[in-house]
């Protein structure tokens, strides 16, 4: 096993110095060093979603990353993205709309839903659905999930 | 019938002003699962937190012949590796039987695997280390030495002579079987009209909930207790198996449930590893937390259905379903499910096929066999599925050899609204179900006739398309006859205590449990409407067998129809005890005293009289100003189970549109329709979600979710990449609507809806592809209906 290596990155806005094992991956790295359990493991092989979170701007799989690779990077999660309101509106439909049940896959679902509003401020539902294709929910049947979206998204575009 | 003398006006508890019963609410508890801050056991972390890893068979049936962990003992971060024997030295072996299931036989299952492994996943050593990775790391230089046994994996030949006997001590492969006969079946056959047969088929498949199985034990050898973090659905029952077999008092053992990532089932079951992870807390004195990673959720999570069903059913010219038969075959893995044990499911399909349809002659049989295959048990809407889509397939092919309409025969056939209370073939009985007033219903949803005659017109243009229909009863509110009456000691009645705490907020403790259902929100709602507190001060506590009454938790649609009830009597006894002591305050009498909006005001004319924390701020901190000898109360415990009916039976109708590409294969789903009958609709954006995420989970299995395994026992598809669950992108839109049939049983009149939207959704596919490729003359009666599947029915591959 190789040693850690040191790394510098920022997570949700505060800087974070760590001495990482080159095998641990982005997921656990915010979950177990960082207890950010905001970011949830499902399949562990980047298939259902679970562990999305942002990198630089982008969404990504945390789950697919390695912590070694992300010095210098600007990650944020749920709990960041909570904290600073940027999604408070999603957030607050998801409420409303009961999208979601165990809510395992919420945070993720949120970030998801979040990154299609920026590239796309008025999609259709055909459109949500698609974005939303790599996030699983076991629980709602998506319906409720789209509904959400796409309110928030009516809400943002009369907003703007 | 314990309310009518509440309802001298006519009007009940829940018709009180500011009632939130039939109200869409929010959930109370969302905040903090929307910002990442719930807390899954998954998440969890204890002081001297050692994490375990399981080394499991990779065969499907071995000898073990020598386990080697010399080498593995030795390397970093390791803490202990305990093999199934060694393990054995402080928990017992289990075997899955309930009496009342006559003739269900099992094996005793170790917690782990001691001289023999009897399914690929069965785990064969535990390995303990400081991280979880270290303990991966270790488990690679566990060396066993194994003696590969001939597999049993094809269900259709468990029972042959020549196949061998997985456990020989039972002396075969059957674990269980049941037989009814009911009416003049044989003559009903020979009198009707036409007779259509088919065999059913019905993948396995599995929950795939998206935390996986996980549980964190921590045995505190100073106080001689253990506690259970886990995402369970039923806390007390794993309180009282913990305890059995680790030889502890059951008041030795903590349960506590937290946020659940799904459950459907998965969770309200006893796993080998789970108990093995909380024997090893015992052994090495220290917490031990295991979470399963996908690999071994889907070789180690319960799997479902996996049946053959063969069905035959009599029609006459005029629609008159004459008779229904079936049998079923179904293989279950190597044990019975401990404590639930894997006959349920079959019993359930003998229970419900024919269920909606007034025909008096059935005939069934069902044979539950063994396979060295991962073991199936108890998924959400047990049996439904298969008993519906055998019932519904049939008639639907009975309506098509006669030239009926589908809708048409099902209003011949489908028992009259006003015939109840009455009982089927199979000795259910029913209190009120409205099998006519929703098929109504769902037809004006779905447009029915202008649906057919866009499909005629779209036809022409070599578009096929498909609508089917699919009726179903659903079994929820079970009592005793469950699984208590067969001697597991899994609990059918539910408590919840409520109390007016100082500052005039209201707390619940109930023993449902809450997997993202609403249980929290139910009781809140069902809990301030009584008191007329507003929900907003009203806290709900669960999953603790600390801190709640005993009680079954939540599984099989019981939470709002027996916690709900609960909850309601509580309340009802508190509300009397607040109104006793603010009558004494007030110098008046309790009857002419309401609670509304947090304030105790006149019956008559509704002025406040006192703020609730004003009266609560006087019994908790001045209680010497109240009348002498006046002891308040202000905290109430009820329990409730239904004993009038075993079970509450609901129905409900779904309707499937859909497309089939007769070039590829491939179906897509255009829109689908439920109407059901739940009862008194508590929360109804809670109900139309329960449906809509079951109905999802019906077309998983109807679509795309299959445990495929080769013929050597291995799972070929154990990850999230190869075994398919739906996706929103391939997911119509779902409407849903109800019809209202409060069970008198209750004062609340709630009956489940969590197995509704599972019970169907496979049955109105299927009937909607056949109906799609009608001019085909095929007929599709497998599940998963793949591309493959399809194209092979078309004769195009």
């Amino acid at each position: 096993m190789t040693a850690p290596l040191p790394i510098s990155l920022k997570v949700n806005g505060e800087l974070i110095e760590a001495h990482v094992l080159p095998r641990l991956n982005l997921a656990d790295f915010l979950r177990e060093h960082l207890g950010l359990t905001g970011t949830h493991v499902g399949c562990e092989h980047g298939v259902c979603g679970a562990c999305t979170v942002r990198l630089n701007g982008d969404i990504v799989r945390a789950c697919l990353l390695l912590a070694v690779q992300l010095d210098g990077a600007s990650v944020e999660t749920v709990e960041g993205l909570s904290d600073t309101g940027e999604i408070a509106d999603l957030q607050a439909a998801f409420h409303t709309r009961n999208a979601l049940q165990c809510g395992y896959c919420t945070p993720a679902m949120l970030i998801t839903a979040q990154d299609l509003l920026k590239q796309m401020p008025q999609p259709d539902r055909e459109q949500i659905r698609e974005h939303l294709s790599g996030n699983y929910c076991r629980c709602t049947g998506y319906h409720a999930i789209v509904d959400a979206v796409e309110a928030t998204a009516r809400k943002r575009v009369g907003r703007a | 019938m314990s309310s009518v003398s509440d309802r001298p006006s006519g009007l009940s508890v829940l018709d009180r002003p500011n009632s939130y019963i039939g109200k869409t609410v929010p959930r109370p508890n969302l905040a903090r699962l929307l910002q990442g801050r719930g807390q899954y056991v998954s998440d969890m972390t204890l002081p001297r937190m050692a994490h375990v890893v399981y080394l499991r068979s990779p065969h499907a049936h071995a000898r073990i012949v020598a386990i080697d962990a010399t080498v593995a003992k030795a390397k970093p971060g390791v803490i202990a590796v305990v093999t199934g024997r060694e393990l054995a030295e402080v928990i017992t072996p289990w075997v899955g039987v309930l009496t009342h299931l006559k003739g269900l036989k099992s094996a005793p299952q170790h917690a782990i695997a001691v001289d023999r492994a009897c399914w690929q996943g069965e785990a064969v050593a535990a390995i303990v280390a400081t991280s979880r990775a270290l303990a991966e790391d270790a488990a690679e230089h566990v060396v066993v030495e194994y003696a590969e046994l001939a597999p049993v994996t094809d269900m259709r030949t468990a029972l042959d002579p020549e196949t061998p006997v997985i456990h020989p001590d039972l002396g075969d492969n059957l674990a269980f079987e049941r037989n009814l006969d009911a009416g003049a079946v044989d003559q009903a056959f020979a009198e009707a009209d036409e007779v259509v047969e088919a065999e059913f088929v019905f993948g396995r498949h599995t929950g795939v909930t998206l935390e996986p199985r996980a549980v964190l034990a921590d045995w505190n050898a100073g106080e001689g207790r253990l506690t259970i973090y886990q995402g369970t659905q039923a806390p007390h029952m794993v309180q009282n198996i913990a305890a059995k077999h680790l030889g502890l008092d059951e008041a030795q053992v903590r349960v506590v449930c937290k946020d659940v990532g799904g459950s459907f089932g998965i969770k309200v079951h006893i796993y080998a590893d789970e108990m093995a992870t909380s024997a090893l807390s015992k052994l090495l004195r220290r917490p031990i937390k295991f979470v399963a990673d996908r690999v071994e959720s889907f070789n180690t999570d319960i799997h479902a259905r996996d049946h053959v069903c063969e069905g035959r059913i009599g029609v006459n010219k005029d629609g008159t379903i004459t008779a229904f038969a079936i049998d079923d075959l179904t293989g279950v893995g190597p044990y019975s499910m401990y404590p639930r044990t894997s006959a349920v499911e079959a019993n359930q399909v003998v229970n419900l096929v024919g269920g909606p349809y007034a025909t008096p002659n059935y005939r069934a049989r069902a044979r539950v066999v063994y396979q060295n295959k991962n073991v199936t048990c108890q998924y959400r809407a047990v049996g439904h599925p298969i008993a519906c889509s055998v019932t519904e397939g049939l008639v639907d092919l009975a309506a098509k050899r006669i030239g009926m309409d589908p809708v048409e025969i099902r209003r011949r056939n489908l028992v009259r609204d006003d015939a109840y209370p009455c009982s089927s073939p199979a000795g259910l009985k029913f209190e009120a179900l409205s099998h006519h007033a929703s098929l109504d219903k769902l037809l004006a949803m779905m447009k029915y006739d202008e649906l057919r005659a866009e499909q005629a017109a779209l036809r022409k243009q070599g578009i096929y398309r498909g609508i089917g229909i699919a009726s179903f009863i659903e079994i929820t509110n079970p009592g005793a006859a469950f699984y208590g009456v067969g001697g597991a000691r899994i609990s059918s009645q539910d408590g919840v205590a409520v109390r007016l705490d100082a500052t005039g907020f209201v707390i619940c403790q109930t023993s449902i449990t809450e997997q993202g259902q609403g249980s929290e929100s139910l009781t809140a709602q069902i809990v301030g409407s009584v008191l007329g507190v507003s929900m907003e001060r009203v806290r709900v506590i669960l999953g603790d067998t600390d801190n709640t009454p005993y009680g079954g938790g939540t599984w099989a649609s019981r939470g709002a129809g027996i916690g709900g009830e609960a909850a309601l009597q509580a309340a009802k006894v508190l509300r009397g005890n607040i109104l006793n002591v603010a009558a004494a305050i007030l110098q008046s009498k309790p009857s002419d005293l309401d609670i509304v909006d947090n304030a105790v005001v006149d019956a008559q004319g509704g002025q406040q009289r006192i703020e609730l924390q004003e009266l609560a701020r006087i019994v908790y901190f001045r209680p010497d100003t109240l009348p002498p000898g006046f002891q308040p109360e202000l905290m109430a415990t009820r329990h409730y189970v239904p004993r009038e009916y075993p079970f509450a039976f609901t129905n409900g109708i779904q309707a499937s549109w859909l497309e089939v590409d007769t070039e590829t294969g491939f179906i897509k789903l255009l829109n689908h329709w439920v109407v059901e009958d739940c009862g008194t609709v508590i929360n109804p954006q809670l109900v139309d979600e329960q449906v809509r995420g079951g109905v999802v989970q019906g077309l998983g299995a109807a679509l795309y979710e299959h445990c495929i395994y080769d013929e050597r026992g291995q799972l070929t598809n154990a990850n999230m990449a190869d075994y398919l669950v739906p996706m929103s992108g391939e997911m119509p839109d779902i409407e849903v609507a109800h019809v209202i049939s409060p069970t008198l049983e209750t004062e609340l009149g709630a009956k489940g809806a969590g197995e509704a939207g599972t019970a169907g959704a496979a049955a109105c596919v299927a009937n909607a592809v056949n109906d799609a490729l009608s001019p085909f003359d095929v007929t599709i009666t497998e599940i998963p209906l793949t591309p493959r599947l399809i194209l092979e029915a078309l004769g195009r591959v």
